[in-house]
């Protein structure tokens, strides 16, 4: 063994073996590879649409559709265009994925909390539910709920009443809708300032309870206002409002609000299905929070009712939102499943039936898959924004 | 395994080859040994599976003509379910060959989604069908009426119209696949179903009493279908025409499948015979077929009234508008020759 | 009252007082204490009392069991016969009866070479050899099993059908996503920003679209974005389609594994000289996926449920079968036992996936928290 040693600077390694250099050659390749398979795809899409002679281009937007659509919350008939088809399934998309987002988080909160509920058969009826319901895939949820919920209910000729003015019956569920009439704007105006009143006074009460300790009753208040204002305009206008009642003409129901099975069932099976997931989530955000804090509320004097509300609740939340958001991004991508049951959204009146009667492919799933990347991206961002406000301020 | 095989494939066609240009559909078919064809996803008399996953009908029936006049033999055709929705992506993108699938022919159809109609092999109408206790007996009292419908045909389009046309409204429940329509028809969701008047009686058949429903009269539509292939293979387009046009012919001259193999040997038949079956003349040679091309079509598949009567006539529907020309119907081939 | 007095020590031991055990102790403990909950307890009850009797009944008492057509079936009940004969179908879809044997062996070998893997006594060589076989030898086996060749009879995929499908789907879609969302989840946590980029924009492409549009265009589109002569079956493309859709997610999953291994493993592999993938291997990814499974086993739960929507593009999954049995005109009122049997059926194998995570969990925890 000879003990030469150079004491010299090392000498630079090869460049094969410099960390930096490879990384920086393999990003290259990783980088040009990825561009080239997608401009192979792109060049090949394009060149398969020239060789077939398929229309291409955005001008289909504008031509007339043709077909009436079931649901639509925008101003719509056959006449309207493709352009509004677009709209008309997002705004029901939008619909149904709301609903769902609202309806599944009180539903999952309610699930999760029972589920540590001290009462023996709560917590397991609260279990068996979060079982049963996450192992079984949705389409076979919202399958059940279309066609074996829809096959007992009665014909429109005998559809189930109540008072003569709420009907259920295999066409949906009819109701009373209302019409405003004029001076119904007062109404408004008195909710809207009964909203701004509430958020003032939250905080009136918020500061007067870290300056003083005293409590005010926050919720009972709020809910006083937000009815008593509009209930108050309504009688100085005198009730500007009547009632659009459902009437069985002919075949159906003629006026009134309807909730059509399509819709009912697709907003069940997605909120009931994704509830169960939140259960989870809440029920894990809930353990997580240390059963010292819990001690130590007792220990102050709060009520169990106190402690969950004041202490638990907002400790939980910031484990329970990341996962929350998810469960928000899958049930908006699930409301695409509509599909399967004729629920007009957009996958259906647009990238079903727009896409086939004017066959261009390509350029409606490039605007279906960027609406629904925007939802998610839109979803995402609110919920980390929210996330921000929540999260553990450290020291 | 097959996951690995066509990862390296990709691999390798995606680094080797660069843009392949769409070559012509009939080398494709001719080298891969079968056409694949695009057919419903079961629709009694026109394409149904059997149980242990046989196609029939006649929309299976002209894949097979194809298949037969390409290859002489019918059975060299692989079947592609699809819904209505899917049905002109998947031949727009090359996913089947051909798409026999009761398929209107329109102008818009014909031209800018890419497609060529090839002849029409069933003429048509849309017709609507409403429970019997119902008490209608015309389409003009279904004003209000909910109506079932598949996703992405003529049907929703026509119905549009006619509903507007005379006033009406109505309320559109619309599938994607005619299954979920049956199953939501016979639930009570809507009073009518509506598409085109074969398919109706087809559908009818899958009902639990198929006596409790009953076809309005009114034919709101002229739905001609037939097979469509995609634009670009002149050749294919040719051959998939003369294939249809050769089965009727063949009732025309009044050969079928059981006596076409007397033409072969029978050196006094009729020149237009023996011109049809190859004996004389080059019609093979013309399309690149095999001279027996024609034979084959009726020896394996049948004329064509061979073939509605062996797919259509279960259904109860009279042959109408679909006999041939000389017996007061609009079955007309240009002559072969 | 006696007034005994003992010695100290002498005291016999006495039950405990009555109010404190037995059944009624625990229900008042348990479900009355309190008005509140004793409210809900009655409200539970009474849930339970509307619903458990008239399903019971129905799918037991008055149901029917016995008997080979729908004629069998009394109305007054679930009609399990409807099950029985189109239980091969369920199971296989339209493959053929004669050669349904290939499945069955299939299954019987994937079982049998399984079972040694949840017995401590085999020793870990074994057991290496058993996953080795598994991951390598048994697909290829599968592959002409369920396919053909080698001098089986080919079954085009088209044929294959009901549960089998649904396994077929899934197990690919498993196997497959979780290599994919590994290389993802460290491509995402990679120092190469530009690896980083593609791999955030490929994960994140894939969680934001939904899968009904993935699988539309995995099966009539595909043919368009590439060249002409690369047309793969549909079903091998809807594979595809599923495996990328899952490995978005299982990337996610295992990267909140390897943010969760601290710095000092990473720099502590670094400093015995082993290069990245190495150091992966050996140190970080085993204490990682450790840490992340039940996130996998609950992607692959999803992952099991999102095959139904196979039946959207036409192939017929164990729902796929049970609905379109259920529009055979003998059998068209029959939608409900095809789905309370097709939903049976995917809760016992999620179900069962969700429980042995939840032993996997326990088993594997050799202690990381303090």
């Amino acid at each position: 063994m000879s003990a030469q040693i150079d004491s010299s600077r090392p000498a630079k390694p090869p460049a094969w073996r410099d960390p930096n250099v490879t990384a920086m050659f393999f990003q290259v390749l990783v980088l040009s590879l990825v561009l080239y398979v997608i401009y192979t795809l792109i060049n090949n899409t394009m060149m398969n649409l020239a060789a077939r002679g398929i229309a291409s281009g955005f001008d289909f937007l504008s031509t007339s559709s043709g077909f009436s659509i079931s649901e639509t919350l925008i101003e719509y008939d056959e006449s309207s265009s493709y352009g509004r088809v677009f709209w008309v399934g997002l705004m029901n998309t939008l619909l149904v994925s709301f609903l769902g987002i609202m309806l599944a988080t009180v539903l999952g909160f309610i699930m999760g909390v029972a589920r540590l509920s001290s009462n023996w058969i709560v917590a397991k009826i609260a279990m068996i539910y979060v079982d049963t319901l996450r192992n079984i895939p949705l389409l076979l949820q919202l399958f059940f709920w279309y066609f074996a919920v829809l096959r007992p209910l009665p014909k429109p000729k005998a559809a189930i009443d109540w008072f003569d003015s709420i009907f259920l019956s295999n066409r949906g569920l009819y109701m009373p809708k209302p019409i405003f009439e004029s001076g119904f704007g007062l109404i408004w105006a008195a909710l809207i300032v009964a909203i701004i009143g509430i958020f003032f006074m939250r905080r009136w009460a918020k500061k007067r309870q870290e300056k003083t300790g005293e409590q005010f009753p926050v919720l009972l208040t709020s809910l006083g206002i937000i009815i008593g204002m509009p209930l108050l305009a309504a009688i100085i206008t005198g009730f500007p409002m009547s009632w659009d009642f459902p009437e069985l003409k002919g075949f159906n129901f003629k006026g009134g609000m309807v909730l059509t099975p399509e819709f009912c069932s697709l907003l069940f099976a997605l909120s009931i299905y994704t509830s169960s997931f939140i259960a989870e989530i809440v029920r894990s955000g809930i353990m997580a929070v240390n059963k010292g804090q819990t001690e130590a509320a007792y220990a102050l004097g709060l009520r169990p009712n106190l402690t969950t509300r004041l202490i638990i609740i907002p400790q939980a939340l910031r484990v329970i939102i990341p996962p929350l958001t998810s469960q928000y991004l899958n049930l908006t991508k699930n409301s695409s499943l509509a599909a399967a049951i004729a629920y007009p959204d957009l996958v259906a009146v647009f990238a079903g039936t727009t896409l086939n009667q004017t066959g261009q492919a390509v350029e409606i799933m490039a605007m279906t898959l960027s609406v629904y990347l925007g939802l998610s991206l839109l979803i995402s961002t609110l919920m980390n924004w929210y996330n921000a406000r929540m999260a553990l301020v450290e020291r | 395994m097959k996951l690995i095989k066509l990862a390296l494939a990709t691999a390798i066609t995606v680094t080797v080859a660069s843009s392949a240009v769409a070559g012509p559909v009939l080398d494709k078919i001719k080298q891969k040994g079968f056409i694949q064809c695009g057919v419903s996803q079961g629709l009694p008399g026109f394409s149904n599976p059997s149980e242990d996953g046989t196609w029939s009908g006649l929309d299976v029936d002209f894949c097979r003509t194809v298949a037969a006049a390409i290859f002489g033999d019918a059975s060299k055709v692989k079947y592609t379910p699809l819904s209505a929705k899917e049905r002109f992506t998947a031949l727009q993108s090359g996913e089947i060959d051909v798409l026999s699938r009761n398929t209107t022919w329109t102008e818009t159809r014909d031209t800018s989604l890419g497609l060529n109609f090839t002849a029409t092999t069933y003429y048509d109408g849309q017709g609507f069908m409403v429970r019997k206790d119902l008490g209608v007996k015309s389409a003009l009292e279904l004003n209000g009426a909910s109506v079932c419908t598949n996703q992405g045909t003529t049907t929703e389009l026509n119905m549009a119209d006619y509903f507007r046309k005379n006033g009406m409204t109505y309320e559109p429940v619309v599938f994607e696949k005619a299954d979920e329509v049956v199953a939501a028809y016979d639930a009570g969701r809507c009073d009518v179903y509506t598409t085109d008047k074969s398919g109706l009686a087809a559908q009818r058949t899958k009902l639990k009493k198929p006596t409790d429903h009953m076809v309005l009269p009114e034919t709101i539509s002229k739905e001609p279908l037939g097979p469509v292939v995609a634009q670009g293979d002149d050749e294919l387009f040719d051959i998939v025409k003369w294939s249809i046009y050769a089965t009727i012919e063949a009732e025309e001259m009044g050969l079928n499948s059981g006596n076409i193999a007397k033409i072969l040997t029978n050196p006094s038949a009729n020149p237009d015979q023996l011109r049809f079956v190859g004996k004389e003349g080059q019609l093979g040679q013309n399309l690149g077929l095999d001279a027996k091309w024609a034979y084959n079509i009726i020896r394996e598949v049948g004329n064509y009234g061979e073939i509605f009567d062996r797919n259509i006539g279960p259904l109860e529907l009279p042959r109408g508008i679909n006999n041939l020309w000389s017996n007061g119907g609009i079955m007309y081939s240009p002559p072969l020759r | 009252m006696t007034n005994q007095t003992y010695q100290p020590g002498q005291h016999p031991n006495l039950p405990p007082p009555k109010n404190l055990i037995g059944p009624v102790a625990w229900i008042k403990h348990n479900l009355f204490n309190g008005v509140a909950n004793s409210i809900l307890t009655l409200l539970a009850l009474l849930l339970l009392y509307i619903t458990i009797p008239p399903f019971l009944d129905w799918a037991i008492i008055s149901a029917d069991w016995s008997g080979n057509s729908a004629d069998a079936c009394s109305r007054e009940g679930a009609c399990w016969v409807f099950i029985k004969v189109w239980f091969q179908q369920l199971m296989f879809g339209r493959f053929p009866g004669d050669q349904i044997w290939r499945i069955e062996l299939a299954y019987v070998l994937c079982i049998a070479s399984a079972i040694p893997l949840f017995f401590s006594v085999v020793p870990g060589k074994v057991k290496a050899f058993i996953v080795g076989f598994l991951l390598l030898v048994y697909p290829i086996l599968c592959y002409f099993l369920f396919y053909g060749g080698m001098g089986l009879e080919v079954i085009e995929t088209p044929l294959w059908g009901g549960l089998f499908l649904t396994l077929v789907i899934a197990v690919t879609g498993i196997v497959a996503s979780l290599p994919i969302g590994i290389l993802l989840a460290l491509g995402r946590r990679s120092t190469m920003p530009i690896i980083r980029a593609i791999c955030v924009a490929f994960i994140e492409f894939w969680r934001g679209i939904p899968l009904i549009t993935v699988l539309f265009m995995a099966s009539v589109m595909f043919p368009l974005f590439v060249p002409d002569d690369l047309n793969p079956d549909k079903l091998i493309r809807a594979l595809i389609g599923v495996a990328l859709f899952s490995s978005a997610y299982m990337a996610e999953v295992i990267r909140g594994g390897l943010q969760a291994i601290p710095k000092g493993q990473y720099e502590a592999a670094a400093a015995l000289g082993l290069n990245f993938w190495k150091s992966m291997l050996l140190v970080i990814l085993p204490q990682a996926l450790k840490l992340v499974i039940p996130g996998i086993v609950n992607t692959f739960i999803g992952l099991f449920k999102d095959t139904t929507l196979v039946l959207i593009i036409g192939l017929f999954d164990l729902l796929g079968m049970a609905q379109s049995a259920s529009t055979n005109p003998e059998w068209l009122a029959f939608t409900i036992e095809g789905y309370v049997f097709a939903a049976f059926g995917y809760f016992v194998f999620c179900f069962g996936m969700s429980r042995y995570s939840q032993r996997l969990e326990r088993l594997l925890n050799t202690g990381h928290k303090r």
